[in-house]
Formats: C-alpha cells, structure tokens, sequence
C-alpha cells in the first residue's frame, strides 16, 4: 500500500472533480460522497501508518514523475510519507472525515451544498499534497491549493458583502506571505541547487550565518501568513464569515496549522540558528498574547474561537521556535488541537443552528438545558483548551510551557511566564464564552427556540469530544517517541535544566488555569450586559483587535497605495510614452513602406533587380573585403 | 564510339513522385472522358489515393534508406534522411490543401471558375459565375505541381532543380488564375506571379551557368569539391551561389524579392493560397536548404552575413508592412513573409540544430497556415469572401466557434506558448543562439512583437466589437474544410503540447548525404 501514496489525494480530488462537474445533479448524493471520499483516504491513511511502523528506517519516498525539468532545476513530482506526515495524513483525513459528515447536516438546506462537498474535497486534497510532498515546490503547490480552496469556501456565500471581503483579505494578506515562502524556494535553488527535503538539509549547513537567517525569515513570512502569526493574523478571524465546518476544518484543525508543519519540516534550517529560533520564539509569544487579550473582549462566539486558534497557534510556534524536543510537543499540541478546536467550533455551530444563526455570547445563557450533548461536548473542548488534567490541553500544553523555561538564559523567564499568562487569560475568556453561552440567565432574542442539533451533526461532536478528552494523555509519550526520527538531527542541542522545578511549573499551569476559569465564572456566572458596555482603554483597545487593523493600514496599505500611484503615474507618462512613440514609429514606417507597393509589376522587378544587385555586391565584398 | 550506359534507377525509391505524376497524367485523361458532374469526386478520390501511394513508400523507403545507395537516376536525385521528411511533409500538406480544393459546399460549384478563359464580365462570365460547376483540371495541375516540389527537394544537381522549379511553378501560375469571384484580381496576380517568376528562373538559371563555369560540374558533391580545393576563378562561383540564392529566396518570399506576395496571396483562389503558402514554402526551403548545406558548404558559410542581412529585412518588412494591412489575405502574406524570415534565420544558424528548426517550422507552419485560410474560405457574404478586415468585426458574438479556432490560429501565429508556433519560434532562436547569430534572434524577437500587433488586432475586433450590419456571417462548412480546418488547428495544439515526437523527427532527417 506504501507504494500507492498517490492514492491518498487521487481520491479526494476525483470526488471534488465530479462534484463539481455535476453540480445540481448531484443534490441528493453529492455531499455523501462527499464524505466518503475523505473517509476512504483516512482507511488508506491508517494502513500506510501501520506499515509504515514496521519500516527501518520509517521513510518512504517516490518519484511519480517529473514536474519541472528546466536546465538545472529538476523538480519532480515526489512523494514523501515518513512519521511526520503520517499523523497529519491522519488529522487531515480523520477529523477531516467527521467534519464532511456534520456539514451534511448543516448545510442540508444550501442550495449549493454539492458546490461547497466539492471545494471541501478539494481543500483535503491539496491538504494532503502539502504534507505529503518530498520538496519545497510539491508543498508550494499543495500550500497554494489550500488557499485556494480556503478563498472559495470563506467566501461561499458570496452575496454577503462580509464574506466576499473577508474571502478578498485571507487571499491579500496569505500572498503576502506566499511571497516571502516562493522566495525562499528561489533562495534554496540559487544558493543550495536543490528544492528537496533531503538534499536541501544536508546542504543547508554550506550556507552563510547571513544567508540561512534570510532563508528562514522568507520561510517564516509564509508560515505567518498562513498560521495567522503576528504581523499577518488579520485575516483569521475575518475568515469566519465561512460557514461554520470551514472554519472547523481549515481555520482551526488543520490549514492554519500548515505554518507549524512548514517550520517543523525545515527543522534543520530552523535549528541551525539561534538568531532565526529566537525570532520564531517572539513571533509565538506575542501572537499567543495578542490572541488572549483580543479573544477576552470578542462577543461574536466564532470570533472568540478564532482568536483563540490565533493564540493557540501562537503556542505551536513557541514549541517549534523552541527547537530540539520541543518540535515534537508543538506537534502533539497540533494534533490536540485540531481535536478540541475543532470539537468547538461545531459545537458553535450546532448552537447556531439552533439560535437561528445567532452568534453574539450576550443574546445566549442557559442552553445547557436544551442542548444537552452540544453542552456536554463543547465542555470537553473547553476543559480540554484551559488544561485541566486530564484532558489532553494538559499533556499538551502543559509541557511546552515547561520548554520555555529551559532557554537556559534569562529569556527563560521571559517566554515562561508570557505562556503561563498565556495559560491564565486562555482559561479566562473560553470560560466567559462557555459560561456565557450555557449557562446564567436566558438572554435571547425573541422568538428563540433552541433545539438539539440532529444525529448527523452531534455524531462527530462525540467523537471529537472523546478526542479531546482522551488524545493528549495517549499522545504525550507514544506520538513523542513516533516523531522522534524526523527531528532526530536536533538531538544534540544542548539541554538546560528549567529555571523553576518542573513540578511547580504544573502545578502552577493548573493552578492559573483555575484561577482564570473561577475568575470568569464569578464575573459572568450570573449573565452581562446586552450590549457592549464603555470600558476602560485595555478592553476597548482588545476589542478593536488591539489596533492592529489600523496598524497594518497606516504602516502598510497605505504607503503601498501611495506607491501604486506614484507607479501608475511613471507607467501612464513614462513606459506609455515610450511605447506610443515607437508604435506609431513602427505604424508610420508601415504605412510610408505601403507606398512602395504599388501593384505595378515593373516596380517589383526593378525592386528584386535592385535587391538582386546588393545581394551580389554584398557576398562579392565579403569575398573580397 | 562508347556504347550508351543506361542510368541506374531504383524506381522504388522513385515511387512517390511517380505515383503523383501519373495521378495527374490520369486526371488529364479524366477531364476528357468522364461528365462534369462527377468529375470533382474522381478528382478528389484519385488525389488522395495517389498521395496515400506516394506517402506509403516515402514511410516505406525512410527505414531503408543507405547512404551509398541514397542516389540514384543517374545521380540526378538524391533519396536521403532529410529528402523523405520534406517529401512526407509535402505530401501530408498537400493533402490537407486539395481537401480545400474539393469543397463544393459554401458556394455552388467550388471555388473555382468554369471557364477561366471567359471574358470578365461579359455576358457568359455573368451566367457561368452562378450556374456552371468549377473547373477540376485544378486537381491534376496541383498534382503535377507537388510532383514537381517532391523533385525539388531531393534534386542532387542544379540543372535537376531547375527543371523540377519549373515543373512546380507553372502549374502554381495557372492555378492562381482560376478564382470564381474577383476574376480580375485573380488574373492580374497569376500574370505578376508568372512574369516575376519568369524573371526569378532566369536569375536561377545564370547562377547555374555561373557555377558550372567554375566547378565544370553542376551536381552539388563536383561544387562542393571544387569549392574546397578553391582552384578556379571563384568569383564566377560567388556571383552563381548570388543568383541562384536570387532564384530561391524569391520562392521562399524573402525581402527584397517578396514584392509578390501579397498580391498573389490576394488575387489566388483561397485553396490555392493555402496550398502556395504551406507547400510552396517547405519546397523552396527545402532546395535552398540543400544548396547551402551540400553545394555550398565548402565556402565555409561565407555567405552568412549576407544571409543574415536578408532574414533580418525579411522579418522586419513582414512585420512592420503587416501592421496596416486592411485585408486579411494580404495580412497573412506579409504574415507569411516574415515568417520565411524566422525560418531563414534557422537555416543560418547552421549544423544539425539549424537543420532541425528549420524542418520542424515548415511543417508546424504548414499546418497553421493551412487551417487559416481554411477559416478564412468560410467567411463570406454575397460576393463570396469577404476579406476585408473591417468585415470581421463582432464575429466573435456571431460564431464563436470559429472566432475561437482563428483566435487560436492567431495566437499560435504570434508564437504564444502551448501552441505549435511557440515551439517552432523557440527551437530555431535557440538553434540561431547556439549558431552564434544573437542578433538575429534580437531582431526576431522584436519584430514578433510587432507583429503580435496585426494578430491581437484581428482578435480584438472579433471579440470586442458588436456585430454590425456588415458582418457576414460564418458559413457552415462542409465536410472537406471541416476536415482540413481540424486537421491544421489539432496539428497547431499537438505539436504545441506534445513536441516531442515531431523535433524527434526531425532531428533524425536533419542529416543530407553529398
């Protein structure tokens, strides 16, 4: 089965192809198959894992052909499946899977519902052949598929002048990063000749300091760009407009994630530097701040959760930024992550759907009582997220945390203590959101008639629940020992001991998980206010996404738009006048060497005697000049 | 007194151009004894079974083709590698154009006239024009003509080439004679052509007198090895290598001696345009190709700048004149014109990769060129084609269909990727890079943008303006154009996309044997 890796996405991307070739003929089954096709790559996916397991070395690759053989740039179209990409095969086709399923719930009443199985499909296959790429180039184009793909279902509902923006802002501002990830594959072949895994970091130590910084801020940039990161996460939370199983699937479990999974698989290039890690670092702890601060002041219950996957995210980078064993835990966080993440972002639209599409937290309370299993479940996410032992943000979270006091100088304390701010403010907006939503007083519009959500879409809701329950305590020590072949060429790095004992930093990460969740409980335990109230500066500054916005406006669009004119301004009087000029030389030559075609048939001989007589001079004169 | 020695002859080898010369020996006899009526289709079927022969043993012979035994007919007629691709490729082009002939669909009685000796607009010519069936002696003269180009092309001696010019031209002047509308126009282009030509031949046939005074020889491994010993008053051999390149670069139509072009291009009965400008362009290449590599060789490419000087005002000529052309048949001559400029730059590029550009170009050309005037056959109104740029205008929003397929013809004219013109552009600029001839291809680059001005023109008017009043529209063609437009536009996307076999081709018949 190993030999067939292809097989993985040929699937999806058949299923996506006839749905939407079918379009409206295909209402009643489309989105069945729709699910099965994902369902069908996952089966395959745990066979390969398991053969996979009784490999030695565990790596296989294959070249299906070649995709780009120009002079000395020879890229192929090569397949890598090694422990790494296992578990995202697994992630991306699994809770993949589930979340097909809910969708032919929730979008059972969307007249373009095969569209949308269709484009889903289409975002799992071009998932899948980013992680299962063996070169830069095959992820470039798995990297530019999901965007692709996210672009389509962000703005599915098209009509709405939100969603048709928000889908505008993820494209804009992932190119932004797109740029600086295509430059480093231009970087690679200049400098290393190669855009392949293996080749790329076995040479990658030939580089300049200089250059391999460069090499990896580019990688960076792209990464950003697509996990949300700090200075590019504007976009993530304006992409909720999606209906509600896209932003579980790619803008929580598992697209935004490719950044991480970008970092990870450069490791060599990212190890190599402690420059380059120490930036990846700040890049985490700030976006994983941020996230916090904005995510306590948001009233819209998806916007919460995205903020939440921005600073959850921010985490992930804290991990891999960290380096050496701490590559492994921002993967399990991953990994645990796409299970409660997503876990509550359906459990947020099954609320919807029985809000009639309501998603302000102020105009909720009290639906524990009337919807019991999506209570039940999003409570296993929240528990899961603020790390309360033993559910898997404890095993998960917990120990990156604990990496971050290990830097073994004094930025220890520093990125310590920002996570385990990170860890309080975490625990205090997820239990305002879930306080607010399901418990305290009704505070519903008229006309509200909740309801349980049916079978189709609370089905997954369990699963992922026991995921999230489960997943970290089973994946904290095996998944670890899994990966470690793949960041087996940073096990040299210097271990510090942690700055406190590791026993308190646990006890310190619960301890600050209940304060934030009691803190919360007793402020919102009995309801808020209808609308938002004034506040002070912090919380309106966190409501206004700490400015941000306004930031990238001034700093970059701005200057940018100036730029645009002053270009268009050189285009239309410079590039223009010159290009006019020699079209009506050449126009005017043409109409000046009209005249010399008169029709006479004694011109054209004189012509061809004249022509006749140069050509004889010329070659007499090469002769004999 | 020496006993008289028959020449050898390996008939078999000979096979495909007897095939067509008694095809048309045939068709003569046709047009005496059967009635009009059904004369077209025998015509038509005879034709092709007599290509289908030829292009059998040309298949045939190319697999068993030894270099010691490529000559035969007395040393008249060389068989080799390159010979059979350039026959192949006439043959298949040719097939393609008397497709074009035998249409009979857009207009009652084909395209050409019943009596081409009528007086124009006389009485008889008005009554002919609408009632009487076209003349199909055109078959038979196209017959003898690609006969004739079969002869050119595997000509081993200068007096063969001569005869075998001739035998290729005069058929060429009649045919343009025989358009069914235009009659005037018609006429005045076959009588240019013909005395231009007259004229071209007398320069060739100088030059053959020239060079036999040098090389006391007229077959091309004498003046080889006479122009290698370098005995002799060369001068005699510059001035014949000078008048013989007067008589073949006028065939290719290359500036200063294109002056023909578009009004012949014009005046000519649209099939037979198509016809001239695919076939008539592979022969005259392939004799020029033949005399440089082969006769001429041992001057050590002396003549190159001159050459060069040549396809440099070739191609600019071609380009800037078709920038204000109106007409469509004369844009697609000066279209023409320049691109015997590209492919003279592959010729001068030299070597095998030259060699190789240079034959993938004519046939990828061919077929392009074939599907163009294909298309343009079918836009007509009352008074048959209607040419006329301005008439196209909007015929995007009419049928767009066939606006799509010239589009495409337009686009692989202008050398846009994924199609065949790209490829052909590509492999002679590269084969002229590698040959040390940068600035021909700077030239070529440059004036491929002007030209892309004339097509992308043409593409703007079909799809960018509302059909007037004035737009005729698209007649639905018959089977016959509809094959040959496919043909031509499938071959334009094929060997866009998939190159590779054909450049194999290619490469393989880029080597003569002196």
């Amino acid at each position: 089965m190993l030999s067939n890796l292809w097989l993985l996405f040929a699937i999806p991307a058949a299923s996506a192809t006839i749905l939407l070739l079918s379009g409206k003929r295909a209402l009643k089954w489309g989105p069945w198959l729709g699910v099965i096709a994902p369902a069908i790559s996952f089966v395959l996916g745990l066979i390969m894992f398991f053969q996979l397991r009784d490999l030695n070395p565990r790596v296989t690759e294959q070249n299906l052909w070649s995709f780009i053989p120009v002079g000395d740039l020879q890229v192929s179209f090569g397949l890598m499946f090694d422990p790494l990409t296992a578990v995202f095969v697994l992630l991306i086709t699994g809770v993949g899977s589930l979340i097909h399923l809910y969708a032919v719930g929730y979008m059972a009443h969307d007249e373009r519902r095969v569209t949308f199985f269709g484009y889903f499909n289409l975002f799992i296959t071009a998932m899948l052949l980013l992680v299962l790429g063996n070169n830069y180039v095959m992820l470039y184009l798995g990297w530019e598929g999901v965007g692709l793909a996210s672009y389509l279902l962000i703005s599915f509902w098209y009509t709405r002048p939100s969603a048709a923006t928000a889908g505008k802002k993820a494209f804009i501002m992932n190119r932004v990063g797109d740029a600086g990830f295509i430059l480093a594959i231009f970087l690679m072949f200049a400098y290393l000749n190669t855009v392949n895994y293996g080749q790329v970091f076995e040479r990658v130590g030939s580089l300049s300091a200089n250059t391999m910084l460069i090499l990896g801020l580019l990688l960076l940039l792209g990464a950003c760009g697509k996990s949300g990161q700090f200075p590019l996460q504007a976009w993530l939370p304006d992409a909720m407009e999606g209906p509600t199983p896209v932003s579980a699937l790619i803008h929580a479990a598992t697209m935004v994630t490719a950044g991480v999974y970008v970092i990870a698989r450069s490791n060599p290039v990212f190890s190599a530097n402690t420059t380059l890690q120490l930036i990846v670092v700040s890049v985490g702890t700030i976006t994983l701040l941020l996230g916090c601060i904005i995510g306590c002041a948001k009233d819209d219950i998806k916007r919460v959760l995205a903020w939440s996957t921005v600073s959850q995210i921010g985490y992930m980078f804290l991990g891999v930024g960290l380096g050496g064993g701490a590559y492994a835990l921002a993967i399990i966080h991953l990994l645990a992550h796409g299970f409660f993440k997503a876990n509550m972002f359906l459990g947020a639209g099954s609320v919807m759907h029985g809000m009639k599409d309501q998603v302000d937290i102020r105009r909720f309370g009290a639906l524990s009582k009337y919807m019991k299993i999506t209570w039940l479940t999003f409570m296993m996410g929240w528990l899961a997220i603020i790390g309360i032992p033993p559910l898997s943000g404890y095993f998960t979270k917990e120990p990156i945390i604990a990496a971050a006091f290990e830097r073994g100088d004094w930025t220890s304390w520093l990125f310590g203590w920002a996570a385990l701010l990170g860890a309080l403010l975490t625990a205090f907006y997820m239990t305002r959101l879930f306080v607010l939503t399901f418990h305290g007083p009704k505070r519903w519009t008229e006309g509200q008639h909740p309801h349980e959500s049916p079978p189709v879409m609370w089905i997954p809701l369990v699963f992922l629940a026991i995921g999230s329950v489960v997943a970290g305590y089973l994946m904290h020590t095996s998944v670890v020992d899994w990966l470690n072949p793949v960041f087996a060429g940073v096990e040299n790095v210097p271990e510090y001991e942690p700055v406190m004992p590791h026993w308190l930093i646990s006890v310190l990460g619960v301890a600050f998980a209940v304060l934030g969740a009691g803190l919360a409980w007793a402020i919102f335990g009995r309801g808020t206010a209808l609308e938002p109230e004034p506040a002070g500066v912090v919380v309106t500054a966190a409501r206004n996404n700490l400015y941000t916005d306004a930031f990238n406006e001034v700093v970059f669009e701005k200057p940018g738009r100036w730029l645009t004119r002053a270009l268009v301004y050189v285009d239309n009087k410079g590039v223009d006048g010159v290009v006019n000029g020699l079209a009506a030389l050449v126009g005017g030559g043409s109409g000046r060497m009209r005249r010399l075609q008169t029709g006479f048939v004694r011109s054209y001989a004189l012509s061809m005697l004249l022509g006749g007589v140069l050509v004889l001079g010329a070659l007499l004169a090469v002769r004999l000049g | 007194m020496d006993k008289l020695k028959l020449p050898d002859m390996d008939y078999v080898a000979l096979l495909p151009m007897l095939a067509l010369f008694v095809a048309a020996c045939l068709g003569v006899i046709i047009e005496a004894l059967v009635p009009r009526r059904f004369r077209n289709i025998i015509q038509l079927v005879l034709s092709i079974v007599a290509l289908a022969v030829a292009m059998f043993f040309v298949v045939k012979q190319s697999g068993e083709v030894v270099a010691s035994k490529a000559l035969t007919a007395g040393g008249a007629i060389m068989i080799d590698h390159a010979a059979l691709f350039l026959q192949g490729a006439l043959i298949v082009l040719g097939f393609v154009a008397l497709l074009l002939f035998g249409e009979r669909s857009l207009e009652f009685g084909g395209p050409f006239v019943a009596q081409a000796a009528v007086t124009v607009g006389s009485e008889r010519d008005r009554e002919q024009t609408g009632r009487e069936l076209g003349s199909t002696e055109t078959f038979p003269l196209a017959l003898f003509s690609l006969s004739g180009m079969l002869l050119f092309v595997s000509a081993n001696d200068l007096l063969t080439m001569f005869v075998a010019l001739e035998v290729f031209s005069l058929p060429l002047y009649l045919l343009c004679a025989l358009a069914r509308r235009k009659r005037l126009l018609s006429q005045e282009s076959a009588l240019k052509y013909f005395l231009l030509g007259a004229y071209a031949s007398a320069f060739f046939l100088f030059g053959v007198a020239m060079v036999y005074g040098f090389a006391k020889a007229v077959d091309f491994k004498a003046i080889h090895a006479e122009a290698l010993l370098g005995e002799g008053n060369s001068l005699l051999l510059i001035i014949g290598l000078a008048l013989l390149a007067i008589g073949l670069l006028f065939k290719v139509a290359a500036a200063p001696f294109h002056v023909w072009t578009p009004d012949v291009y014009q005046g000519a009965p649209t099939p037979v345009t198509a016809f001239m400008a695919s076939c008539t362009k592979v022969a005259a290449f392939g004799g020029l190709l033949r005399v440089l590599y082969v006769g001429f060789d041992g001057l050590g490419w002396q003549f190159t700048p001159v050459l060069g000087a040549i396809a440099a005002l070739t191609v600019l000529v071609g380009s800037i004149l078709a920038v204000t052309q109106t007409d469509l048949k004369r844009l697609l001559a000066y279209s023409s014109v320049a691109n015997a400029g590209y492919i003279l730059i592959g010729v001068i590029a030299g070597q095998q990769l030259g060699l190789t550009s240079v034959l993938f170009y004519l046939v990828a050309y061919g077929f392009t060129v074939i599907a163009a005037f294909a298309l343009i056959s079918l836009v007509r109104d009352a008074d048959g084609e209607a040419t006329h740029l301005s008439r196209w205008a909007g015929l995007g929003a009419r049928s767009p269909l066939y606006a799509g397929i010239f589009t495409f013809i337009l686009l692989a004219f202008a050398g846009i990727p994924l199609t065949s013109g790209f490829i052909a552009k590509l492999s002679v600029f590269g084969a002229a890079i590698d040959g040390g001839q940068t600035w021909l291809v700077i030239i070529g680059v440059i004036t491929s943008i002007i030209l892309a001005f004339p097509y992308l023109r043409v593409v703007v008017m079909m799809w960018l303006s509302e059909p007037g009043e004035s737009t005729p529209s698209v007649s639905i063609p018959g089977g016959l154009t509809s094959t040959a437009l496919g043909i031509g536009t499938l071959a334009t996307l094929v060997f866009g996309v998939v190159p590779g076999p054909l450049l194999d081709l290619a490469e393989k018949a880029s080597s003569f044997v002196r």
